[in-house]
């Protein structure tokens, strides 16, 4: 009953915004052509051809080859794998932390006083410095860009719970929840949780993009991945030497970034109308 | 207002106070010693030992913090061993292209945006909306180093307008300093114009169905005085709570951006100072811009009973 009930709000959400739908589509295909990114492309990503070096896009090779011969459509397709398991840990743990902690401080007064002053001094600095600053500690690998990310998003989320449970906390079904002896988990997972579920979702497609990003960003300025794996961020620092030669090198990595993010923030903004109680029935 | 700014003032200490221990630990998330990491394997026992003492890192950890508190407050970020200088004075020497950056890209910003946001909310659901709004949308997708790669190409190697990369000082060329950043600050302030139009374009909407919109148009008021005069600087208000925002968000983009232009300002010393695991340096600038974001927010606040009477904070 339930899952015909989530099955039927996503149908419905699909078909009543345009936006939700578009995005939807383009994240769906970006999820499909990571997937089958072997089936895809005959070329090994990290295959060196040096005598097929800076090939520009034709046949054979659709998005042309690098200055050691790699095919790039291959490179860029194997980087989407990389981009959405970035951004998908980073939204997982951003969510799951922030959750935790904005319900905590939702919750109780004095826990509130010591999470949310955290998350506001966490807030107080600007996202990319602060990924920058914590990959310098923590050093360039995959798994410390999803470490660092995930620090600097979980604020956001920890947010928008917090607001949500200082409201429904107060509700009278709460309230008789309470008088009936059900224990503090019980009632934040049980009750308060599900009323958070709307806007946490829509922050975590936001999170999302961001982190496809910043991942580009922070493995751009030579501090997220490294080069050997084929990010789309690591391409393109790999193609800027050759950005007048060869800047197919540069433009299809930075298209398929663009592509991506657009898609989640055209799903983020979709999401976040249908969740709108006051645009509600507006949307066409 | 007095009491209300001094209010902000102390509530800020617990934010700043959080601030200057995130910045503090920064350092003990490295992976083993912080002094071994930054002076590489080649180092020996006495370079270990005298980095250690330089940096306080043999005290024990609470005196170390209360230093570094006391240090902080003084306004003294530390000492590289690697520019053979204090930090701030290393920030300072490289301060101007990085503001004069920011504040160029916030101009760009506010001047795309504003005026795209109104014209979107004004001429609601017709193409100068959706244009307005599928621009902003790109704005905000498009990775800023990759559009500013590509603004390089463009503009400056093709068509040869303005220089490839690097900053002329503002006392060796004022008209120098503008050019060699336009289109840096064009690259960094695109992503924020893209924000800027979309709170403008809903908080237009939100204004201009209230009751006093409707009121002064009856009255035959002109459309233009009734967007400008009665609509917009009402909502401003959000705006500039965005703008404030954007401004942090222009400071942290302005370190990507110098990087792609190759601009000798504090975002190139903090990545530099990353890549040499220069720590003390990172965790100077990190405390220098977190202060300048929260200061600035303060001053979005002040500045919110100025622009609307309704506001008070007694």
């Amino acid at each position: 009953m339930r899952r015909t009930g989530l099955f039927a709000a996503g149908r419905l959400a699909m078909g009543r915004s345009r936006a939700t739908l578009v995005g939807g589509s383009i994240v769906l295909l970006i999820v499909l052509i990571a997937a089958f990114a072997p089936v895809l492309s005959s070329y090994d990503p990290q295959d060196i051809q040096v005598p097929q070096r800076l090939l520009g896009p034709g046949r054979g090779h659709p998005f042309g080859t690098d200055n050691l011969g790699r095919d790039i459509f291959s490179r860029v397709i194997h980087g989407a794998r990389v981009s959405l398991l970035v951004g998908s840990l980073v939204v997982v743990c951003a969510t799951a932390v922030g959750t935790t902690i904005g319900l905590l401080a939702g919750y109780d007064n004095r826990a509130d006083r010591v999470l949310m002053r955290i998350m506001d001094g966490l807030m107080a600095f600007p996202t990319t410095l602060l990924a920058i600053a914590l990959m310098a500690a923590l050093g360039a690998r995959l798994s410390n860009v999803i470490i660092a990310l995930s620090i600097v998003f979980t604020p956001r989320v920890a947010r928008i719970v917090r607001s949500v449970t200082l409201v429904v906390r107060e509700l009278d079904y709460v309230q008789a929840a309470q008088a009936l002896g059900a224990g503090d988990a019980r009632i934040l997972i049980r009750h308060i949780l599900p009323n958070g579920l709307a806007p946490v979702i829509v922050q975590a497609t936001f999170i999302f993009a961001d982190s496809v990003l910043a991942e580009a960003a922070l493995s751009f300025l030579g501090v997220g991945l490294p080069p050997y794996i084929p990010s789309w961020g690591t391409i393109i620092t790999a193609g800027r030497t050759f950005m007048q030669t060869a800047p197919w090198i540069t433009i299809f990595p930075g298209i398929a970034i663009l592509i991506s993010v657009l898609g989640l923030n055209l799903l983020g903004d979709g999401l976040r109308d249908l969740a709108d109680p006051r645009l509600r029935g507006r949307l066409g | 207002m007095t009491a209300y700014v001094a209010r902000r003032l102390v509530s800020l200490l617990p934010v700043l106070l959080i601030v200057a221990t995130a910045g503090f630990f920064l350092i003990y998330l490295t992976p083993g010693d912080p002094a071994a990491v930054m002076l590489g394997p080649d180092a020996t026992i006495d370079d270990l030992t005298r980095l250690r003492s330089i940096m306080g890192l043999d005290r024990p950890l609470l005196v170390q913090l209360a230093l570094w508190y006391g240090r902080t407050l003084r306004g003294d970020l530390g000492y590289s061993i690697f520019l053979q200088r204090p930090v701030l004075q290393a920030i300072a020497e490289r301060v101007e292209p990085t503001f004069l950056l920011t504040a160029m890209a916030l101009a760009v910003a506010v001047a795309i945006g504003l005026p795209a946001g109104v014209a979107a909310a004004v001429r609601r659901n017709t193409w100068i909306d959706q244009a307005a709004m599928g621009i902003a949308l790109f704005g905000v997708s498009v990775p800023g180093f990759w559009l500013g790669l590509n603004l390089i190409l463009v503009f400056s190697v093709y068509l040869q307008l303005f220089p490839v990369a690097g900053y002329v000082p503002l006392d060796e060329s004022v008209a120098g300093a503008i050019l060699s950043l336009i289109l840096p600050a064009v690259t960094l302030g695109f992503g924020a114009s893209a924000l800027i139009a979309r709170m403008t374009r809903s908080s237009m909407l939100e204004v201009l169905g209230q009751d006093y919109v409707r009121t002064a148009r009856a009255k035959g008021t002109e459309e233009r005085r009734v967007i400008v005069g009665h609509a917009l600087r009402n909502a401003l208000i959000p705006t500039i709570t965005v703008i404030g925002l954007a401004l942090g968000g222009l400071l942290a983009g302005a370190v990507v951006i110098e990087t792609v232009f190759a601009l000798p300002g504090v975002g190139r010393l903090v990545i530099s100072s990353v890549l040499r695991r220069d720590y003390p340096v990172v965790q100077g600038v990190l405390m220098f811009v977190a202060a300048i974001y929260v200061l600035v927010n303060l001053l979005i606040d002040v500045l919110y009973i100025f622009l609307d009477p309704r506001v008070t904070y007694a």
